[in-house]
């Protein structure tokens, strides 16, 4: 389904900020699975994200999805293969915008727009029952400005946007991190929720251990820009918290981990 | 009183005309969110263009409109390969295409400054033979076809997938890209579209003025954002575009009134880029200012209430 092989990535390259973000990463994912990411501050999971979506060039290696090179694709032409929503709940939506609108530009998605409306009548009716799903009752503000909306609500409206035309792939990076504990945990539920009806195959980074066992069929760990740690099924089922934590002391030599892995 | 009303007669439909140049500027200031500088460029290329086809080239009037906006368009291209290819910011790229307009404009009028439009037919004195009405008049009507035309077309134009997509890129660039829209695109027709307006608008006011100068366009930026801020201050808090977009306009035409009322109780016309200059600066500044006075004066160093 996806193949990362072999992928390096530094940013700053030859000056004294250089910062080897991913050295040599390998990766292999099947149809449907949904994996977790976790790895200290700076590991390289966003940016292994990055790296898919093509914000950024890669230096070296390949990426393959759905057996087409994408490696070297602008991040526009990418896009049609991929669902994404940001950590910042401000990134994944256009705040002047109606959540209509907002919904439209989404459906569209590595579509070609030409002089169609943009919203059509028939797509609102869709997207009020797909906004019904969320259960935040955003189905009778259609024609709301979205900067209007709360950052939970907007969470919640781009994971369905990311979703709205099913992604050959869903890239989620922290996208419940700057939530309140109870819209984060809401906005995770409609998550798993979503990608396990669609059988979505997915990537989701998270900081919070638990989530990272409780959610998905598969983890990762990464650290220093490569995969430390990779369980799936049984295997996966049967890790805690501490085992991870003890994981993570061994590929940091020994440091505790840090504060922000210690909360979980 | 009666030069007044005069003046501002011709002030309205002079308003108008430039308020098709206000309505580029418009879309790249307020929908592709870019202070686009090519707009004094390209509003005197127009103007030149449409002088030199009409005077030299015995072009039909109308034709030489056509002309114009498609000479807007290319200074919009400019602007935009620049900014996009080449990842100039936005605001240099235009001086860059607006510095090396004036050089072009100059060449286009074979070296002279100003072109007078005299002994030759222009759209107006047409219709003033068909229609025997003054030719202030004639301008004004037409001026307002025009603009309903156009207003009526963006309005159109940006509820399409496409338009949507251009004004998501002045909202979020990041969020659409991600849902595959390439903005190096999307902002190539913004700025191109917008030019193409403030070409044509420069032709009409040609035509109007009855001559093409190379120092027509200075300073229409600041007009245009003088004349949107006024707009937005007349209608208020409105939402629909249409509105928006005609607030532009009225916005042109309030511009024009002020200032023609200024010139006539006195004010030297040399002054009035100055007068423009500190409209837009204050309509820019109230807000801030009222802000920080908002925040300073609701501290309580007691607390507060709920
Ligand atoms: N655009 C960039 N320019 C320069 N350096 C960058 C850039 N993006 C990431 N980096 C660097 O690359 C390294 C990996 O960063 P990345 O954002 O992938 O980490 P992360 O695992 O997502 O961490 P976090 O948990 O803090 O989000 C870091 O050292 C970071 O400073
Ligand atoms: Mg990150």
């Amino acid at each position: 389904m996806l193949t990362v092989s072999n992928v390096y990535k530094t940013f700053n390259k030859g000056t004294i900020n250089e910062k080897k973000a991913l050295r040599g990463l390998n990766l292999h994912l099947k149809e449907g699975d949904f994996v977790t990411v976790i790895g200290g501050n700076g590991a390289g999971k966003s940016t292994l994200l990055n790296m898919i979506a093509g914000v950024y060039p890669i230096d070296g290696g390949k990426i393959i999805l759905n057996g087409e090179d994408i490696s070297r694709q602008p991040e526009h032409k990418r896009a049609k293969h991929l669902g994404r929503v940001f950590q910042d709940p401000m990134f994944g939506t256009a705040a002047g915008m109606q959540i209509d609108e907002n919904l439209a530009l989404a459906y569209r998605r590595g579509e070609k727009r030409g002089l169609g409306w943009g919203v059509t009548k028939e797509e609102s009716e869709v997207y009020a029952e797909k906004l019904k799903i969320l259960g935040l009752g955003l189905e009778t503000r259609m024609t709301s400005k979205v900067g209007l909306l709360s950052g939970g609500q907007r969470q919640a409206l781009t994971l369905l946007m990311a979703t709205l035309k099913n992604p050959n792939l869903l890239l989620l990076d922290e996208h419940t991190a700057a939530l309140d504990p109870k819209t984060a945990k809401t906005v995770l539920d409609i998550t798993n929720k979503i990608v396990t009806e669609n059988n979505l195959t997915t990537l989701m980074i998270t900081h919070n251990m638990k989530d990272a066992l409780r959610l998905g069929n598969r983890i990762i760990m990464m650290h220093e820009g490569r995969i430390i740690f990779d369980a799936e099924g049984e295997e996966k089922a049967k890790l805690t918290v501490a085992d991870l934590l003890q994981k993570f002391e061994q590929a940091s030599g020994g440091e505790f981990a840090n504060d922000r892995m210690m909360l979980a | 009183m009666a030069s007044i009303l005069l003046s501002l007669q011709g002030a309205v439909s002079q308003g108008v005309l430039w308020g098709i140049m206000v309505l580029g500027v418009y879309i790249t200031y307020k929908i592709l969110n870019i202070s686009d500088l090519t707009v004094d460029g390209s509003f005197a290329l127009g103007s030149c263009i449409c002088a030199t086809m009409i005077v030299n080239y015995e072009m039909n009037p109308f034709l030489a409109l056509v002309v114009a906006m498609l000479a807007g368009v290319l200074a919009g291209a400019v602007t935009g390969i620049l900014h996009t290819v080449f990842e100039i910011p936005a605001i240099l790229a235009g001086i860059l295409t607006q510095i090396s307009l004036w050089s072009i404009n100059l060449r286009i009028m074979g070296g002279k400054s100003n072109m007078p439009l005299l002994k030759v037919d222009t759209i107006f004195t047409g219709l003033v033979e068909k229609t025997g009405m003054k030719q202030s008049m004639i301008s004004l009507i037409f001026g307002i076809v025009i603009a309903a035309i156009v207003i009526s077309v963006l309005y159109w134009f940006f509820g399409t997938e496409i338009g949507s997509a251009i004004r998501a890129t002045g909202n979020n660039e990041k969020m659409i890209r991600a849902l595959g829209v390439d903005i190096k695109k999307t902002k190539m027709i913004g700025l191109m579209l917008a030019n193409g307006l403030v070409g044509l608008s420069g032709a009409l006011v040609c035509q109007n003025s009855k001559y093409g100068d190379i120092n027509m366009g200075t300073g229409a930026i600041v007009i245009g954002l003088a004349a949107i801020v006024t707009g937005e201050v007349l209608m208020g808090k409105i939402v629909s575009f249409k509105a928006k977009l005609t607030s532009a306009v009225v916005g042109s035409v309030v511009y024009f009134m002020i200032r023609a009322i200024v010139l006539q109780l006195g004010m030297s016309a040399n002054d009035m880029k100055l007068l423009s200059a500190v409209i837009v600066a204050l309509a820019l500044c109230v807000p801030v200012a009222m802000e920080k006075y908002r925040i300073k004066h609701s501290y309580n160093p007691e607390g507060g209430d709920e």
